[in-house]
């Protein structure tokens, strides 16, 4: 049946749309945008006091199947993105085993097809079992599936094993995505290491850590010219360097979480394993930084590092806890609050960051935008609906998330994939 | 006697009163352990469990003395690998442990913060007896209780505190009970171990030991760990003597009534010279003594026992 979104504030950078239009969607295409569409065989949406974007695109997520079904499922996770706004994931290669073979890679993709609600595109390792030593067979997974490399929670420290797969990714334009962290300066480190760190005895990880290897990867992406994503930014330092290589012409993107954006060290005093994930929170300094980057393009996307971890796991003395934060279901809410609201950035550019640029840096060509012939990927939002965040309410598996009973305004409202309603709380 | 805290969790969570409270309390326990008959009746019937996941000699002995003295019941529990290797969770272990019925727990922790994660589910007392490189409260009690025993006060006199300040949990202790007592804290050690960033804390900051122990009323000195080497915190122990051993020469520069310390255990002629670890200036193995009646103290004031049940 055909879908009829009637009378909603319509936004979509990519193609320049900002008003009220209706939206047509048949046989999972978007088939017409035009003011007073009429159709008597289409299923009618009214959303006249909402907003209408090009699906959103999280890019950095971990989905933990195969192998870790106790934290998270592909059908979990996929039902927690659809809940969060989100119609597409790009999700890591730390899985178990590792996402480093075409075998792996249409697994993930078989699964999703017959689990997921969302679109899921599996990033496979750069390196072998994710141990930094030996290149993937990049054509072979490219092939298969895989829409990106990355080693993510295990960073390439080898600076010529990173070279060499810029270098052999480029003949396909390939995507690669860096976690940059100099595990020898983390040195096990499990928070940012400052004051905080010092007055609770917890051992620190420097902001250098990942300024040093932010540096790295843009030149040797620069020599390469090759294409590189920078996971998480976290550090005022990292911006900086970014900025520099952007005002240069290096072919280098990044994308920044809302946890480093919203939340800072100081938390930490609880010593509340929900605080703990890596690149670890940083100070208020680092927060103004990196949404001034946000705010003067820097920084390209946002993602939310969806981490995860089984309510046990998390349930232990601080060090023993692993890294990780739950984002997908609150990460739309906290930026329109946040800097939607505050009108640190528009709608538009939310949108932009939110859709249009993960899907470009992604090559994902008939996603990230509202116009005839691209897929029917909508994310409905009400921006002024207010929600407490509650983490018992989650469709993820698992209860990470430190924004537990905070009071947002703006909230998503519908999710379409392919023309089909996944997720709606309209009306 | 009123003391507000459930837990004893660490030095920054209490107020000058409840230090002050402990340090008095302490005071008219300690003649308990020199009489013939070490005890009194005042925690009797109480249950307590020390659970050491790190090893100790003086510490767990402490508390175990000194629950003994006030006639709990104690019970020791040491484990030196981590819960988790065997499957079992803290959580479990301290809940299974709790299910026995105990009045207070006294742990002790490789992982910062685990007393904190401990209060945030028992129902007995949480006492903190060294987490991590975060807190070991009871140590500096019974610093503080030394220190006034010698000087009559802590009040304006100069600390200084060598070594591995930043893995030194006894040193943050310290550092956050001589600021709420009004004494001026010196840091002295390798960059790498007393950063620049610890002055917030609330202490000054010197490489240089020669200079720092000038004036000083009391010099403390930590145990220096020979694996720190490895992590190139410093380049040879042969380097770190020369630059931070106490050594008579050093001593001498030094107020004339200066005491010295140590929370041990101590390597000798490494960051302290024999000859001065054993001399009339060095009130170490008093520490060792007040640790018993600082720890008397904090269980009597958690566990609620009646003043008169000690006084004669």
């Amino acid at each position: 049946m055909n879908l009829l979104i009637k009378n909603s504030h319509v936004i979509d950078p990519h193609s320049g749309l900002d008003g009220r239009f209706d939206i047509l969607i048949k046989n999972k295409k978007i088939i017409d945008i035009k003011k007073n569409i009429k159709d008597k065989n289409a299923k009618l949406i009214n959303a006249s006091d909402m907003i209408t974007a090009p699906g959103f695109i999280d890019m950095h997520v971990h989905l933990r199947e195969p192998g870790q079904e106790h934290k998270e499922t592909i059908e979990t996770g996929a039902r927690a993105a659809a809940a969060g706004g989100f119609t597409s994931l790009a999700c890591m290669p730390n899985t178990s085993p590792v996402n480093d073979s075409s075998g792996i890679t249409k697994y993930i993709v078989s699964r999703a097809q017959k689990s997921a609600d969302v679109n899921v595109f599996p990033i496979a390792s750069l390196s072998v079992k994710q141990k930094g030593k030996a290149l993937t067979e990049m054509a072979d997974l490219i092939q298969s599936g895989a829409i990106a490399f990355s080693d993510d929670g295990m960073p390439i420290q080898n600076s010529e094993l990173m070279r060499r797969g810029l270098e052999y990714a480029k003949q396909w334009e390939a995507l690669i995505i860096d976690h940059c962290e100099d595990l020898d300066l983390s040195s096990n480190g499990v928070m940012n290491e400052g004051h905080y760190s010092y007055l609770l005895g917890l051992k620190g990880i420097p902001d250098y850590s990942e300024d040093v290897m932010v540096a790295r990867n843009i030149i040797l992406a620069e020599k390469t010219d090759s294409r590189l994503h920078l996971a998480h930014i976290s550090t005022k330092g990292s911006v900086e360097i970014i900025r520099r290589a952007k005002e240069k012409g290096v072919k280098i993107t990044s994308e920044v979480t809302p946890h480093h954006l919203f939340l800072d060290d100081s938390l930490l005093s609880s010593y509340s394993t929900d605080l703990k994930v890596n690149p670890p929170l940083r100070t208020k300094q680092d927060n103004k930084s990196l949404i001034n980057a946000v705010k003067t393009g820097v920084i390209d996307v946002f993602a939310t590092d969806h981490a995860p971890h089984s309510p046990d796991e998390k349930d232990v003395e601080f060090n023993a806890a692993p890294f990780g934060i739950n984002g997908l279901e609150t990460a739309v809410s906290l930026i329109l609050d946040k800097l939607v609201h505050t009108e640190v950035i528009s709608m538009n550019q939310c949108v932009d960051m939110f859709s249009c640029r993960p899907a470009k840096i992604l090559g994902l060509n008939s996603k990230g935008k509202i116009e005839k012939g691209a897929d029917a990927d909508l994310t409905v939002i009400d921006p002024q609906k207010k929600i407490t965040v509650d983490v018992h309410k989650f469709r993820s598996q698992s209860r990470n998330n430190p924004f537990h009973n905070w009071e947002l305004k703006g909230s998503p409202v519908m999710t379409i994939v392919g023309g089909k309603i996944v997720y709606s709380d309209l009306h | 006697m009123s003391f507000g805290k459930k837990h004893l969790l660490g030095i920054q969570d209490l107020t000058k009163s409840e230090i002050l409270s402990i340090l008095e309390t302490a005071e008219s326990l300690k003649e308990i352990s020199r009489r013939d008959i070490k005890k009194v009746p005042a925690l009797r019937g109480k249950t307590i469990i020390n659970l050491f996941f790190e090893p100790s000699t003086r510490t767990r002995s402490s508390f175990e003395l000194a629950a003994k003295r006030l006639s709990a019941d104690i019970s020791s529990f040491s484990k030196t690998t981590s819960s988790t290797v065997k499957g079992e969770t803290l959580k479990d272990t301290v809940l299974n442990l709790e299910a026995m019925q105990t009045d207070a727990l006294i742990i002790r922790h490789s992982a910062s913060g685990t007393p904190h994660f401990l209060s945030t589910f028992c129902e007995s007392h949480v006492i903190n007896a060294g987490d991590g490189t975060h807190e070991h409260p009871t140590q500096a009690l019974l610093d503080a209780f030394t220190i006034k025993e010698e000087k009559n006060r802590l009040k304006d006199l100069k600390i200084v505190i060598v070594g591995d300040i930043l893995h030194s949990r006894v040193a943050r202790s310290n550092i956050f009970l001589l600021n709420k007592m009004g004494a001026q804290v010196v840091l002295v050690g390798p960059p790498g171990m007393v950063p620049a960033e610890l002055a917030d804390l609330g202490a000054d900051i010197d490489h240089d030991m020669d200079r720092a122990v000038k004036n000083a009323d009391v010099i403390m000195m930590l145990r220096i760990q020979l694996e720190r080497q490895q992590k190139n915190f410093f380049p040879s122990l042969r380097e770190y003597r020369n630059l931070y051993s106490l050594t008579p020469n050093r001593f001498k520069k030094a107020d004339r009534n200066a005491i010295i310390m140590h929370p041990g255990p101590i390597n000798r002629d490494v960051e302290i010279s024999t000859q001065l670890a054993d001399s009339v200036k060095s009130v170490i193995l008093k520490q060792v003594e007040n640790g018993i009646a600082i720890r008397m103290a904090v269980l009597y004031l958690l566990l609620g026992g009646k003043e008169r049940e000690f006084t004669n």
